[in-house]
C-alpha cells in the first residue's frame, strides 16, 4: 500500500482492556491480532474487569453481559429476532439466560473461525503481540502472576505501560 | 493491470495480487518475494506458499488461525517467515487473492 508523506502509518497498538465480559473483551483480541496480521506492534494491557480475560479461573468462562446493557437486543444473541427488539434487561437478570446468550454468541462466533479466548490470546502471543496486567488491578482483586494465564509477559504499573508504548506511530485505544 | 514478473507478462491487480492463480511459477514467486523483502525463499517458504495454493484451489477460507493448524507451519514460524503481514505477503507470492477474513 502507498503511503503518501501526509498519513503516517499506525506503527503499534496498545490497547488497554477494562472490562470483563465476553462482548468486553473480544473487540481488543480481535483489533491486536489484526494489527499483528498487518506486521503493525500490538500490546494489549488488561486492567480492572479486564483481569477476568487473564486469571485462569474465570477466562474459560467469559459471558455475554445481558443486564445493564442497553445495546444489546434480540437479534445480538442471534435469536433470529430483529434487531430493532431490545433484549430485556429483566430477562437478562433470570439465572442461565447470559450464559445462554453466551452459548449463542460462542456459536456464532466459532463459524466465523474466531478462537476462544485462551486460545486467542495464544494467537496473539505467538505472533509476537505482548499482553501485560495491570499491577492495581492485581491488588485490588488479591492475584498473583501465578493465577494468570501462561502468556502473560508481566505485571506493569500505568507508568511501565507508558513507556512500553511509547514512540511515533503508536495509538492508545481504550476499551 | 499488466506486470513483467521475472521476464513474464502476468496479470495483477492494483496491490500487485495475481489476478490469475494459473499464471503462478516458482520464479515469479521469488521475483515478488524480492520486491516484498523477503528474500531468498527457502524449502520453509515455498512449504506455506504450495500449501496455500492448494487450500486456495479447494476454496478453503485462509486465516492466520487456520494456518497455525495446518500442522505445515506454526503461527510464530509464519511470523518469522513472512515478516511484516504473514498471510498477506505469503498469500501474494503464491499467487493467490489477498485474504479478506479479519483473524
Amino acid at each position: 500500500m502507498s503511503t503518501p508523506d501526509d498519513k503516517q502509518p499506525v506503527k503499534k497498538m496498545s490497547i488497554i482492556v477494562s472490562r470483563g465480559s465476553l462482548d468486553g473483551i473480544y473487540p481488543a483480541l480481535i483489533m491486536a491480532n489484526g494489527a499483528r496480521m498487518e506486521g503493525i506492534e500490538a500490546s494489549l494491557f488488561f486492567t480492572f474487569f479486564g483481569l477476568n480475560a487473564l486469571a485462569n479461573k474465570t477466562l474459560d468462562h467469559l459471558k455475554v453481559s445481558t443486564v445493564g446493557n442497553a445495546a444489546l437486543n434480540m437479534a445480538m444473541p442471534m435469536l433470529g429476532l430483529p434487531i430493532t427488539m431490545p433484549f430485556p434487561t429483566v430477562m437478562g437478570a433470570i439465572p442461565g439466560v447470559s450464559a445462554f446468550a453466551t452459548h449463542l454468541m460462542n456459536k456464532e462466533m466459532e463459524k466465523l473461525a474466531i478462537p476462544p479466548v485462551r486460545e486467542f490470546l495464544e494467537l496473539i502471543s505467538d505472533s509476537g503481540g505482548k499482553i501485560f496486567a495491570c499491577k492495581l488491578a492485581m491488588d485490588m482483586f488479591k492475584l498473583k502472576k501465578e493465577d494468570l494465564m501462561d502468556r502473560v509477559d508481566d505485571v506493569l504499573t500505568v507508568g511501565q505501560f507508558y513507556e512500553e508504548s511509547a514512540g511515533v506511530g503508536t495509538h492508545i485505544l481504550f476499551t | 493491470m499488466k506486470k513483467t514478473i521475472a521476464g513474464t507478462e502476468i496479470d495483477v491487480n492494483e496491490e500487485g495480487y495475481l489476478a490469475d492463480a494459473t499464471q503462478w511459477n516458482e520464479a515469479i514467486a521469488a521475483a515478488i518475494a524480492t520486491e516484498e523483502g523477503i528474500g531468498a525463499l527457502t524449502d520453509a517458504h515455498m512449504k506455506v506458499v504450495i500449501y496455500l495454493r492448494e487450500q486456495q484451489a479447494k476454496g478453503a477460507s485462509l486465516t492466520i488461525r487456520s494456518m497455525g493448524k495446518s500442522g505445515v507451519v506454526t503461527t510464530k514460524e509464519l511470523y518469522d517467515l513472512f515478516p511484516g503481514g504473514p498471510l498477506k505477503k505469503s498469500s501474494k507470492i503464491a499467487g493467490i487473492p489477498k485474504p479478506v477474513g479479519c483473524i
